[in-house]
């Protein structure tokens, strides 16, 4: 009888090891794969942006070809609302600046009639700007950004959107 | 025997063929069970409680907003899937079809103005659900996680909404969207790849068109029908709906 027990008792520590010797591995086990499923769900977050995010885009380029000084006359203020630029030939010389409201992407358009000598005008919340860019009224947080001018070598006046320019600069032709 | 017992005793045959109690398992009967178990039994019906309050079905607890906004996103999923048959989401003929379902298309302008007023009504009805039960306090414990799961079904809605805007390809759909990506652009740190994930590109284009009607006529909607099922199936499991003890007078 104390023989059973003693064998019952000796099989019940046994197994208490093996036990802990199968918990450890079990919780070593589990580490890796919550571990690999962690990998794996950053890694699927990861393909998922990249995924989402296009690698060429059929967009148009951002230089522009904007035309000859002599169609634009002196004092006016001209849109190309294709490009989203103005072209602007004033006192001191050509430049541009981009069409798009600052304020929450709207395409502006030249208003003579307002002011003194016109502005440009945002038909979404109503902001308005002098023919330098300048925030005269409304939400704009930004004046409307100065685009680098150029005078190409066939005579056309060039635009590029993706640069601009801190300081005002002028093209004299 | 008049026409009525007529057809009631023909309906009670047919309740008994065995064609019917395949399909409803609970077979015919007037007692409580069988009427229990006929709502039990039932895919559609078994997220609902088989027994409620008669109280909660009068007007005055829910003014039926609950309802009223489930049967116009109804209304939307059926009108919407018929204007799916006619709608290219791609510049060239987005405008284009939407005309065309206004004057070419067989009741084309019924489908596409009862999905526009159907989606209005929607917005509105979702909005005054939620202020009647804020006010009668109707979110409290133990019904504080459905409050969470309509202001999920809120934001599902007003996102719908937003997607459906620019599907017209209109001058409104366009700079509507335009404005909108460019608030999601505020976003601090990532507002420029927001806006950018979102339109697929820089600027509103066949990108951000695609983009707009798989979220509208795809993804946004089973998400909506998901969380559907899980508020309706809380309403059960939070004890029905509120029902306050009328004041004895």
């Amino acid at each position: 009888m104390s023989d059973v027990k003693t064998q019952e008792h000796a099989a019940g520590e046994a197994a208490k090891d093996c036990d802990c010797k199968d918990s450890s591995r079990r919780a070593f086990f589990a580490k890796v794969g919550m571990g690999s499923l962690v990998v794996a769900a950053a890694g699927t977050g990861l393909f998922s942006y990249e995924y989402f995010s296009p690698n060429v885009l059929f967009e148009s380029a951002p230089i522009i070809k904007a035309g000859k000084p002599d169609q634009f006359a002196a004092g006016t203020v001209t849109l190309d609302a294709q490009s989203g630029i103005y072209l602007i030939n004033g006192v001191k010389g050509f430049y541009a600046l981009g069409a798009i409201c600052t304020h929450l992407g709207c395409l502006t358009a030249w208003k003579p009639e307002l002011g003194t000598d016109g502005q440009i005008a945002c038909p979404c919340h109503g902001s308005r700007f002098n023919r330098d860019g300048i925030k005269v009224a409304g939400p704009a947080p930004q004046p409307l950004p100065w685009l680098k001018v150029w005078l190409a070598e066939d005579g056309n006046l060039m635009v590029d959107r993706s640069t601009t320019l801190k300081e005002p600069e002028y093209v004299k032709v | 025997m008049s026409m009525a017992t007529t057809i009631k005793s023909e309906f009670e045959r047919l309740r008994n063929t065995e064609v019917w109690r395949t399909i409803f398992r609970s077979g015919s009967g007037a007692s409580n069970l069988h009427r229990a178990q006929a709502v039990q039994q039932n895919i559609f019906l078994h997220l609902f409680s088989v027994k409620v309050r008669s109280r909660a079905l009068e007007f005055s607890p829910t003014w039926y907003l609950g309802a009223l906004t489930l049967s116009t996103f109804f209304i939307l999923i059926a009108t919407g899937i018929l204007l799916m048959f006619y709608y290219h989401p791609s510049v060239p003929q987005a405008y284009a079809d939407m005309k065309d379902l206004q004057f070419v298309v067989a009741s084309g302008v019924f489908l596409r103005n009862l999905h526009r007023w159907s989606a209005h009504a929607m917005v509105f009805l979702v909005f005054a659900h939620m202020f009647k039960v804020f006010y009668r306090g109707a979110y409290r414990p133990p019904r504080q996680f459905n409050w969470v799961v309509g202001v999920f079904l809120l934001l599902l809605t007003l996102l719908l909404s937003y997607t459906g805007y620019l599907l017209p390809w209109d001058q409104l759909a366009f700079w509507a969207v335009t404005v909108g990506s460019n608030i999601a652009k505020a976003v601090p740190f990532m507002g420029k790849q927001i806006r950018f994930l979102m339109l697929g590109g820089n600027e509103v284009n066949a990108n951000a068109l695609l983009r707009f009607y798989v979220l509208h006529c795809v993804i946004l909607p089973l998400a909506a029908i998901l969380m559907v099922g899980v508020h309706f199936w809380r309403i059960r499991k939070d004890g029905g709906l509120y029902v306050p003890e009328k004041k004895k007078l």
